[in-house]
């Protein structure tokens, strides 16, 4: 069998031939005749420098394939084929976030913010993609559901453990996984599958459980989120994945880890944190953690959190909404920690993990770019060299 | 350290070219900026400066960093200063100087006429925000007062970016030129802006659409032409604003097309096979193909005139001084310095329209125009793909260049679409049939109305393929009231 591709392709019935991907391409993988925009499979690295500029979304557009398709078949496009049905063995898989497109989509949104193709850290184990689906959900039991943040806050974020049985779910530290809730959704059509990163590491909760957690915040109308708050244990749960093939954690000891998240953003995290406590306890330093939150009260995890050696991790928690303390951002101690954090970025050891809401990142990417500046480093170029290594990661929603 | 690629924050002008450590001129633009700002206030969307718009933001020039999405309200939209990167031991690519270094400093002969291509440039991008002030208030839907406004930062943008240029490289009279740019006003009878397209109304939304498919198209072509230039700044700044203009093309392109979209829906729903049943295609409350025609009729014609006289000497001199260049000048393969090439010309010769082989030089803005309507005609031929997929007998057309023109060789006579040359009488008689009469604008003025619900759509307009930024179909693009 070939092996299968994921073919970069232009949606000729939405594209208005402006050009400005073929001005983009660094590498003029795109190419166009009278009639068409095209790119070139041969060529195109999927660096995606030109999804961003395109000014109608026809450029973000990708078939699974078992051959590509030619330049001269995509010239004569008038309007996209269908994706074809495309046997993929577990090989295959390996190399793509999910193979799903309502997942790969949800991925590529949440990765957006990495700035071009996300690439795994160099020495992050291979990681299994989508071996259950909508089509073919795994069955996952509840074990547990348990409040996070303080009563009374308002904001009620839950640690959710499911035990998978005797079912095989392998999944790595930073990996998600697929909730699909139960019903219909307001046009009548099955509800659609939530991602929510793993919190635990990748032997189970606690060793050797075939279990897994979700940090999960109830949303006032979020479908998924109260469904997954109001589960009782022994409820069933339909569960696809694992999905995720670049937000993983490296397994050198020798890496430097730079953890910046809010409120439920922290999961990916907690599951870094427990893998590097289990598999390399005497490993001093490797870990720094920024952790923004309203309040202590409502910063989940912050139990544990007081009990992690600062020997592992140094700790930055910073809050918002304390009263009669001055609201800080984790972007306001990222240039606190300038001096600090500009050494990091110097070292070629150092990966940072950005996860958490949206509107976090200008502001992050904001205060790299100022401690760069400060320290006469060219962030935009530090940026893309880390990210072309395996070293920048941004996972938002 | 500035970075070049990185948009420093620091002042209160975002940019990548080193404002802080550019006190002077840091300082002109700061005491230029409360000035634009109450322009944008004053002339600016009217009613909507509090709502929380979901813009592009450019955190960088490279593509990974151009567009950040965000809500953002539109007096506090980051607008600055931003040029593409410099390229190393770039050349002046045509004319007299071709091959020289390209000037990082105004060349003193040619000061004046530089001047007066960055004005001319810069006139035209408030003139179009306030050409389209009022048009939030009848958006067809979220969508598209979100493209509207979207549009509307980005020229205000571009305004900033000439006016860098003037403020940067021509001292005292470019302090001078950047405060004019903020007293004409579009429409104005005392201090009108400098081009006629820009002096025009743009009272709804289909002409709007109209406007940035075919006005706006003359501003990419333009920018096209002077992101050539050999003076390096103008280039570098036309460059990374062509980026920008790409989004304006779309909301043209795909504005008209989903009108027709609805309209070839809506007759095929009732039955209607003939697009000339004016009248039935209207009761249903979309606008018909021939009124369509006759709109893009006008803002072709009226953009043409922007191009100037097909033979022009101030063209040559620009290009000669190597301040403006051709249409993709470094795809072209010439001497890049026209000594003796030839270009045909419309011209009117006994009555007949004939072409004339003329000195290269002198016609290129007849070449330039020429580069644009083959990139217009495609577009129209993307819209006629539309009718003829919902099966409707009709193509639209681009009227010929003799066609309702103000300026150039066909200013002082008429003639028909077609392109035969008519007497004033035939003229006056068959207008109506040609260009939008004031019944045609009343009709499309009644079918405006506001459409706030995400998700929902005016009745004369179909939905887009794909949202903005990937988003669903009912996300909210603009937040009217966030409070």
């Amino acid at each position: 069998m070939n092996a299968i591709v994921k073919q970069h392709l232009i949606d000729p019935e939405i594209c208005i031939r402006c050009g400005t991907c073929e001005e983009t391409c660094p590498i003029d993988a795109v190419t166009h005749n009278d009639d068409n925009y095209v790119v070139d499979a041969e060529k195109c690295n999927y660096c995606m420098d030109c999804i961003a500029p395109c000014p109608t979304g026809s450029i973000d557009n990708w078939r699974v394939v078992n051959t590509p398709y030619s330049l001269d078949e995509q010239f004569s496009w008038e309007e996209l084929p269908e994706q074809e049905d495309i046997a993929t063995d577990e090989g295959a898989a390996a190399t793509m976030e999910a193979l799903e497109d309502e997942i790969s989509a949800l991925l590529a949104e949440a990765h957006k913010g990495t700035g071009g193709k996300p690439v795994a850290p160099a020495s992050a184990a291979k990681p299994s993609v989508n071996l259950y689906s909508r089509s073919k959900p795994a069955i996952a039991t509840v074990q547990g559901n348990l409040r996070l943040t303080e009563e009374g806050t308002g904001n009620d974020v839950r640690h959710i453990v499911l035990d998978l049985g005797d079912t095989v779910f392998p999944v790595l530290e930073g990996q998600s996984i697929g909730i699909i809730p139960p019903g219909e959704d307001a046009g009548g059509k099955p509800q659609g599958v939530r991602l929510y990163s793993v919190a635990s590491a990748r032997d189970g909760e606690r060793p050797n459980t075939n279990n897994l957690s979700l940090t999960v915040k109830r949303e006032e109308v979020g479908v998924c989120s109260n469904y997954l708050c109001d589960l009782k244990r022994g409820d069933k749960v339909q569960v696809t994945g694992p999905f995720g093939a670049t937000f993983l954690i490296p397994e050198d000891p020798a890496v430097k880890l730079v953890m910046i998240c809010t409120g439920t953003g922290s999961a990916p995290f907690r599951a870094f944190t427990e893998r590097r406590r289990r598999t390399m306890p005497s490993v001093k330093g490797g870990l720094t953690l920024f952790f923004g939150a309203r309040r202590p009260e409502e910063l989940p995890y912050f139990g544990p959190l007081k009990k992690v050696p600062p020997q592992l991790m140094t700790q930055h928690l910073c809050y918002s909404r304390v009263p009669d303390a001055p609201k800080e951002y984790v972007q306001d101690r990222m240039l606190t920690c300038a001096d600090e954090l500009s050494a990091l970025l110097k070292d070629d050891g150092t990966h940072v993990f950005i996860c958490g809401l949206k509107g976090m990142e200008t502001g992050v990417d904001e205060s790299f770019a100022s401690i760069c500046r400060q320290s006469d480093l060219d962030w935009s170029a530090v940026k893309t060299a880390m990210r072309e290594s395996g070293r920048y990661h941004v996972e938002t929603y | 350290m500035h970075d070049a690629i990185h948009v420093d924050y620091d002042t209160m002008i975002p940019n990548n070219v080193g404002l802080s450590e550019d006190r002077k001129v840091l300082k002109a633009l700061e005491k230029w900026h409360p000035g634009y700002i109450d322009w944008w206030k004053g002339l600016g969307p009217d009613g909507f400066q509090e709502a929380l718009v979901y813009l592009r933001t450019a955190v960088s020039v490279d593509p990974k960093g151009w567009a950040k999405f965000d809500y953002v309200k539109m007096p506090e939209y980051r607008w600055g200063i931003l040029l593409a990167p410099q390229e190393e031991e770039r050349k002046v690519p045509f004319g007299e100087y071709k091959g020289e270094a390209a000037w990082q400093e105004v060349p003193g002969e040619h000061r004046a006429m530089l001047r007066r291509l960055i004005v001319i440039q810069g006139d035209t991008e408030p003139a179009s925000v306030e050409q389209q002030r009022h048009l939030g208030a009848t958006a067809p839907s979220l969508y598209d007062m979100r493209n509207l406004f979207q549009v509307n930062v980005e020229e205000g943008r571009h305004l900033w970016a000439m006016v860098y240029l003037l403020q940067k490289y021509f001292g005292r009279d470019g302090r001078e030129e950047s405060e004019e740019l903020l007293q004409r006003h579009s429409g104005d009878p005392d201090k009108p802006r400098m081009l006629g397209a820009f002096n025009e109304a743009t009272p709804d939304w289909l002409s709007f659409f109209m406007f940035t498919f075919f006005t706006d198209r003359d501003g990419k072509m333009q920018l096209e032409s002077l992101a050539q230039s050999g003076f390096d700044p103008l280039s570098r700044t036309c460059r990374f604003m062509l980026t920008e203009e790409a989004h304006h093309m779309f909301v043209g392109e795909t504005g008209v097309g989903r009108t027709i979209q609805r309209t070839c829906d809506a007759m095929n729903e009732a039955g209607i096979d003939d697009p000339y049943d004016i009248n039935r295609v209207r009761d249903l409350g979309v606008i018909d193909l021939p009124t369509l025609q006759k709109k893009a009729n006008m803002h072709y014609t009226l953009s043409l005139d922007l191009f100037g006289s097909e033979v022009s000497t101030n063209a040559a001199n620009a290009f000669n001084a190597g301040l403006k260049g051709r249409f993709h000048e470094s795809r072209i393969e010439d001497d890049h310095q026209l000594t003796k090439d030839t270009y045909p010309v419309v011209k009117r010769v006994n009555g007949h329209i004939e072409m004339v082989d003329t000195p290269a030089l002198s016609a290129l803005n007849m070449r330039l125009r020429d580069d644009y309507a083959r990139d217009c005609e495609k577009g129209v031929g993307r819209w006629n793909k539309i009718i003829e997929k919902t099966g409707v007998d009709f193509q639209l057309k681009l009227p010929h260049t003799a066609f309702h023109r103000g300026i150039g060789e066909f200013a002082q006579s008429e003639a028909s679409p077609d392109g035969d040359i008519l007497s004033a009488d035939e003229w006056a008689a068959r207008k109506d049939d040609w260009l939008p009469s004031k019944a045609d604008g009343d009709f499309i003025a009644s079918l405006m109305e506001q459409v706030t619900t995400p998700g929902k759509y005016a009745g004369w307009i179909a939905p887009p393929k794909v949202g903005i930024d990937n988003k669903p179909g009912d996300f909210e693009y603009v937040k009217i009231d966030p409070s």
